[in-house]
């Protein structure tokens, strides 16, 4: 199992409330191999982003992990005290966020972020970190790199400001980066340019990344695999084709009916009724219960687990459907 | 850079203008200044010709004009108290004041920002819940109270230091004296300082903390953690320095504050300021002296609003023009 850069398993996010404890995340198990960019798609309030944040150890406080553990290269990470997580933090994992206007410190200089970046985790001296600035920024992209360098943030236009956070990310050169809804804020036209970036450079350095969004367009453009999260639990991973092309589990079978094609010419649009139970109101069984047009006995009793499905051997579903089919 | 100078120094003008207009005013409605100046045994005739004399019959415009010209070159009349120039009793007072203000404003800065950021990264600690309730008290708590009270622990009950005057001071050039260079000019200067800083201080503290919870949420500070930078580089360099910009807009403006309205601290430590001289000039209605205060008053605020507005430039980099 050397090609697991990062495992995670059945991690256990809590919210402490006053009265009662929100479970945000409940026994999420994924795996990123190297190299590979893995999506992760779900409804706002999946646990999307939460797990990327659970992952570089950044959540918010009072959020923590109540269970499991998150294991890359070898080494448990979610247990580190401060000092040796933020080693991990830029020069292990690195993080692109959504919004590239807030991203950026507006009153220090391009330069001053890459350069101070860098030096936190490599050994160069102010000379050299600058050079290695200049190159990152023309792998990103950015035109007249040296000539720009001394800007300020408010100098780039949103989709250049993208290319400096990824160049940021990318400056401790770590071996997996957690890109959190790297395209939602930017136009149309600028995503796929980011998109490019972002899979031209881990073929390149042979990173992987975790790519959060909830647009199908943009995982079925860029991802390897895909995991598909609901109400805080995997509900199907597996190759995007599959998944995106036969998904099994019926939350993604509706997901991807509810998206508008121009290729294949459906009349209506399917869409799954109700929406997403709140945190403090997920049913007993499967989560997906009081939606789901195949619900039977046993999704109300029991809660499904990750099973492998017979026919997609790389394909993973948190369904019983699954398992009546393999016993019976 | 230089157009917005030249734009803010025009509207300084105006301001000072307007400012003048008013302490010139003054003269037109706080009695009839003849009066102040002559006996009771004066005939008309003879107030008639004083009259005359002063200008007082000439058209309110030209009057104006003839006080802007006098106050521009310092020179704001005779005091009716004193029977001495207004400007040589205030260049007198001054370097008090002055040096009063500068003091407890590097007392309210440096422990307002100290604190400030400190109660900040501790949000939850037991000292910053101490510091913010102190604080609150210190809001609260009127200036001539907290003067009052500090005299009597440290002048009366502890007997450490003064509880009125400068205590000695040095002569270090014509129009400035300094209390700093002797040790009781020194230990004089303290309870003052304090007393006048401590609603600054706390209002500063207050300010940074709350700026700098903000600034801490942001996703520039996020994205800062997450690149695993140092939490020294997060707090001092990355945070506090964003902090900053609203806080140099208050703070510039309490600063004025402080030099303004230091009259009720001078007066209860009979501090021989600019302060404790117009409460006297009140007192005695002494025109010309009021108008002057009010003139040089108006004169720090907008000398400080310019420094504030240069700082801007320094602190933050969007306002510069851009390069391309």
């Amino acid at each position: 199992m050397n090609d697991v850069l990062l495992s995670v398993r059945d991690l256990v996010v809590e919210f402490p409330k006053r009265d009662k404890v929100l479970t945000a995340l409940d026994h999420i198990n994924l795996e990123v191999r190297r190299g590979e960019i893995l999506g992760m798609v779900g409804e706002s309030g999946a646990g999307k982003s939460l797990t990327g944040a659970a992952i570089i150890g950044l959540l918010e406080p009072p959020g923590r992990i109540a269970h499991g553990e998150i294991v890359l290269d070898g080494q448990r990470i979610d247990n580190l005290p401060y000092g040796q997580m933020r080693r991990i933090r830029g020069r292990k994992i690195g993080m692109v966020f959504q919004d590239p206007l807030t991203s950026l410190n507006p009153i220090l200089t391009i330069a001053e972020q890459l350069i101070e970046t860098i030096r936190t985790h490599l050994p160069m001296n102010e000379k050299q970190a600058r050079e290695r600035a200049v190159e990152l920024l023309e792998e990103v992209g950015i035109p007249a790199a040296r000539r720009r360098l001394d800007d300020y943030p408010h100098h780039f236009s949103g989709g250049m400001r993208q290319r400096v956070v990824i160049a940021l990310a990318l400056a401790g050169e770590p071996d997996l980066i957690i890109a959190d809804e790297p395209t939602t804020a930017l136009d149309v036209s600028v995503q796929a340019q980011i998109i490019d970036v972002l899979k031209r450079l881990c073929r390149d350095r042979g990173a992987s990344v975790i790519l959060v969004t909830h647009d199908m367009g943009v995982i079925a453009e860029a991802a390897d695999r895909v995991a598909v999260l609901y109400a805080g639990r995997v509900a199907e991973i597996g190759p995007v084709r599959q998944v995106v092309k036969d998904p099994s589990h019926p939350y993604t079978v509706g997901l991807m009916g509810s998206i508008p094609s121009v290729v294949h010419d459906i009349d209506r649009l399917t869409q799954i009724p109700g929406s997403m139970p709140r945190l403090d109101n997920i049913p007993q069984g499967c989560a997906f219960n009081p939606r789901c047009s195949q619900v039977h006995d046993r999704c109300y009793r029991d809660r499904p687990n990750l099973i492998a499905v017979e026919s997609k051997p790389d394909n993973q579903v948190a369904c019983w459907l699954f398992d009546e089919r393999a016993s019976s | 850079m230089l157009a917005m100078l030249i734009r803010r120094l025009i509207q300084s003008i105006v301001v000072m203008l307007v400012v003048a207009f008013i302490a010139f005013s003054l003269f037109q409605f706080v009695g009839d200044p003849i009066n102040n100046m002559v006996g009771q045994e004066a005939s008309a005739q003879e107030r008639a010709e004083l009259r005359e004399r002063l200008g007082l019959n000439d058209p309110i415009p030209i009057q104006f004009m003839r006080f802007v010209g006098n106050a521009a070159q310092g020179n704001f009349g005779i005091s009716y108290r004193m029977a001495r120039p207004v400007s040589a009793v205030i260049a007198e007072r001054l370097p008090a004041t002055l040096e009063l203000a500068m003091i407890s404003a590097f007392f309210a800065l440096s422990m307002g920002i100290g604190l400030g950021v400190y109660t900040a990264l501790k949000r939850s600690g037991v000292l910053s819940n101490f510091i913010m309730t102190v604080s609150l008290i210190g809001v609260s708590l009127p200036t001539f109270l907290i003067g009052i009270l500090l005299i009597y622990i440290f002048a009366v009950e502890l007997r450490w230091l003064p509880s009125f005057g400068r205590g000695q001071v040095v002569r270090i050039s014509d129009w400035w004296t300094t209390g700093l260079l002797t040790p009781s000019g020194r230990a004089s200067l303290i309870l003052p300082a304090i007393t006048l800083g401590l609603f600054q201080l706390t209002l500063i503290m207050r300010l940074v903390r709350a700026e700098m919870l903000e600034v801490l949420r942001t996703d520039y500070i996020k994205f800062a953690r997450a690149r695993g930078l140092a939490q020294r580089s997060i707090h001092f360099h990355h945070a506090l320095k964003n902090t900053l910009l609203p806080v140099i807009t208050i703070t510039g403006l309490q600063l004025g504050t402080i030099i303004a309205f230091a009259i009720i601290t001078e007066t209860v430590f009979q501090w021989p300021g600019v302060g404790l001289l117009f409460i006297n000039a009140i007192r005695f209605v002494d025109v010309p002296m009021m108008s002057a205060y009010l003139v040089l008053i108006a004169l720090v605020f907008v000398v400080i609003n310019l420094i504030v507005d240069v700082l801007y430039f320094v602190v933050d980099p969007r306002l510069r023009a851009t390069k391309h």
